[in-house]
């Protein structure tokens, strides 16, 4: 790392932006068909921005908490499967329930962090990676338990698709990709712009001093815990209309947003969002230059490289 | 009115006694000055009193309350405050916001935490790095902004682990200045410190700790008189007669817990 002189954020940035516009050049060599490419951008954005979103709570977690959270995609099923209990049963708008999900991720998140994951702050990863895997087994079985493996999904009734440049969007996708946003900005308010959000600050860049000026830091893990596996819950509700919900719908999400992670830099709430795109395009972009391959190969070949090539993401590792 | 008042506080580490049935009290607008060897305690005494560290026994009285048990973050939020040696901080927040971060702790609202720092950047002297991140700050910096973090929370009691080292004979003046000035403003001070001219100049009492225990108690002079301290500490009482660092002659034995470097065996303060 310390042979190349350190790029600034703006050169990054028109790296990433060339990689970009190469690969876009590629997809369409490959697939002879402009409207090929621009779905498959369209999609990979509108999926990214939601991707964005829970890598943003799982980040947010890494990067206050030190601990990396495999409970964090199971978590996310949770807030899928409360949209479809209150949308087909109790008849609600799936986006209201949105209203119910996310506090309700958020106190679970709570409950989690003080009941459990607090008492194994401190100690080594491992115990910490097995206890939060083992959260996530012991979710996606009760939701087995409980919902059977039949899939279900959840019906919007107004869904309509939408055209631009050719490509076609559903509105659940579009709805889900600026709602994604909307929270993500909201998130970074949170943290930027509150007493709160200083704090949970302060605690990533340094605990001791925290203590030390007042601020509780326990309370401040349970709290960001909470914030980020409600981030899981409104991304869980966001994708609930579009995807195939099952016990383990979440698990895919969750491997995405730890690419997504490393690529945005681990701890940083920012590189997640802009990383959630990226891959977004990686998959869906990836799709169409190897057609036989699962998308998901794209993803990791891009792990892979930023891995060996930046292994502090795009945008370094801060909060 | 005694504020700070510490009884029976022992502590072991694997079995090794880092504190052995320490008690002293602090009146209230006293500055209390610690020394002792190296490895005598002085760091584990801090962190029992501040919170870091639960005592075996003992007992930590603060304002009238028993806050043995209390966590670090509650003891601060009394006004029991402590800064570190080394420290601790935020790095990649801007200095102002390292300091609002603390003043938010008694502000009513964030935007009565955001004007609070100013004033107390003035006092340090690091109102010119306001809006600097904290990394980019040097050694002797870092050290006023620990200083100015726990001033914004408006301490009652500032426990000051050397405030001096890592800076140099001609910046040690101005600090020394401002800890009198928080004294005159009510702040009762207690610090560890290597410099032996500033613990004699600032101290109203001086206590000192060897191997865990306390042995010796009393005004600078008293405390420099007694055969035990000269023994157990300065080994050259020359040192301590001339009013210099005190440890001429004797690093090899005392030692500094951390940074040799910075004392300097011309430098009155």
């Amino acid at each position: 790392m310390t042979r190349r002189a350190p790029l600034s954020l703006a050169a990054r940035l028109a790296v990433a932006a060339a990689v970009v516009a190469v690969v876009l050049v590629l997809a369409y060599a490959r697939s002879g068909s402009g409207i090929v490419v621009s779905q498959a951008v369209l999609t990979g954005l509108l999926l990214g921005g939601v991707y964005g979103l829970v890598a943003m709570g799982l980040t947010l977690i890494f990067g206050v908490l030190d601990i990396v959270n495999f409970a964090h995609g199971a978590l996310m099923t949770v807030a899928m499967y409360g949209t479809v209990l209150l949308a087909s049963h109790a008849g609600l708008d799936p986006y209201l329930t949105l209203l119910v999900t996310a506090p309700a991720l958020f106190g679970i998140g709570m409950a989690l962090q003080s009941g459990l994951i607090n008492r194994t702050m401190g100690s080594s990863l491992a115990n910490q990676l097995l206890l939060t895997l083992g959260i996530g087994l012991l979710i996606e079985n009760v939701l087995l338990l409980s919902f059977g493996s039949e899939p279900r999904s959840v019906a919007v009734g107004y869904a309509a698709p939408l055209r631009a440049f050719g490509a076609v969007a559903d509105l659940t996708r579009v709805i889900a990709f600026l709602g994604a946003l909307g929270l993500a900005a909201l998130l970074y308010l949170l943290l930027q712009r509150t007493r709160v959000g200083t704090a949970i600050r302060a605690v990533a860049a340094n605990p001791d001093g925290a203590q030390l000026v007042g601020i509780d830091v326990r309370r401040m893990y349970v709290l960001t815990f909470a914030l980020g596996t409600a981030c899981a819950g409104a991304a869980g509700t966001l994708v609930a209309p579009f995807v195939t919900v099952e016990a383990t719908t979440g698990e895919l999400f969750n491997i995405i947003a730890f690419v997504v992670v490393v690529l945005g830099g681990m701890g940083n709430v920012v590189g997640a969002l802009v990383g959630g795109l990226l891959i977004g395009l990686t998959e869906q972009l990836g799709g169409v230059l190897l057609p036989e391959q699962s998308p998901l190969l794209a993803v990791f070949v891009v792990f892979v490289l930023v891995l060996f090539l930046r292994p502090q993401g795009l945008f370094g590792r801060s909060s | 009115m005694t504020l700070l008042s510490v009884r029976g506080l022992s502590k072991s580490f694997r079995g090794v006694r880092a504190l052995h049935d320490v008690s002293f009290d602090v009146a209230d607008g006293r500055i209390l000055g610690i020394i002792g060897p190296n490895g005598a305690g002085k760091t584990t005494l801090f962190a029992a009193v501040s919170g870091g560290v639960a005592a075996d026994a003992g007992t930590v009285r603060f304002a009238g309350q028993d806050v043995t048990r209390w966590p670090d973050h509650r003891r601060a939020r009394a006004g029991l405050v402590r800064t570190f040696q080394l420290m601790r901080p935020f790095g990649a927040m801007t200095v102002l916001d390292n300091v609002a971060v603390a003043a938010q702790v008694r502000a009513s609202s964030r935007a009565a935490a955001l004007a609070a720092p100013d004033a107390v950047l003035d006092r340090v002297g690091l109102a010119r790095y306001r809006d600097q991140r904290s990394t980019e700050l040097p050694a002797a910096e870092l050290k006023r902004l620990e200083l100015a973090r726990a001033l914004a929370l408006r301490p009652r009691l500032l426990l000051l682990d050397e405030v001096l080292a890592g800076l140099v004979p001609a910046e040690r003046g101005p600090v020394l200045d401002l800890l009198g000035t928080l004294r005159d403003e009510g702040i009762t001070l207690v610090f560890v410190e290597h410099v032996m001219a500033a613990v004699m100049r600032l101290s109203d009492e001086v206590l000192v700790l060897d191997q865990g225990q306390v042995i010796a108690a009393g005004t600078p002079a008293e405390v420099t008189g007694d055969p035990r301290v000269v023994e157990a500490y300065l080994g050259d009482e020359a040192a301590l007669a001339s009013g210099d660092d005190g440890d001429d002659g004797n690093d090899g034995n005392d030692g500094n817990d951390d940074d040799a470097d910075d004392e300097d065996p011309e430098t009155p303060c």
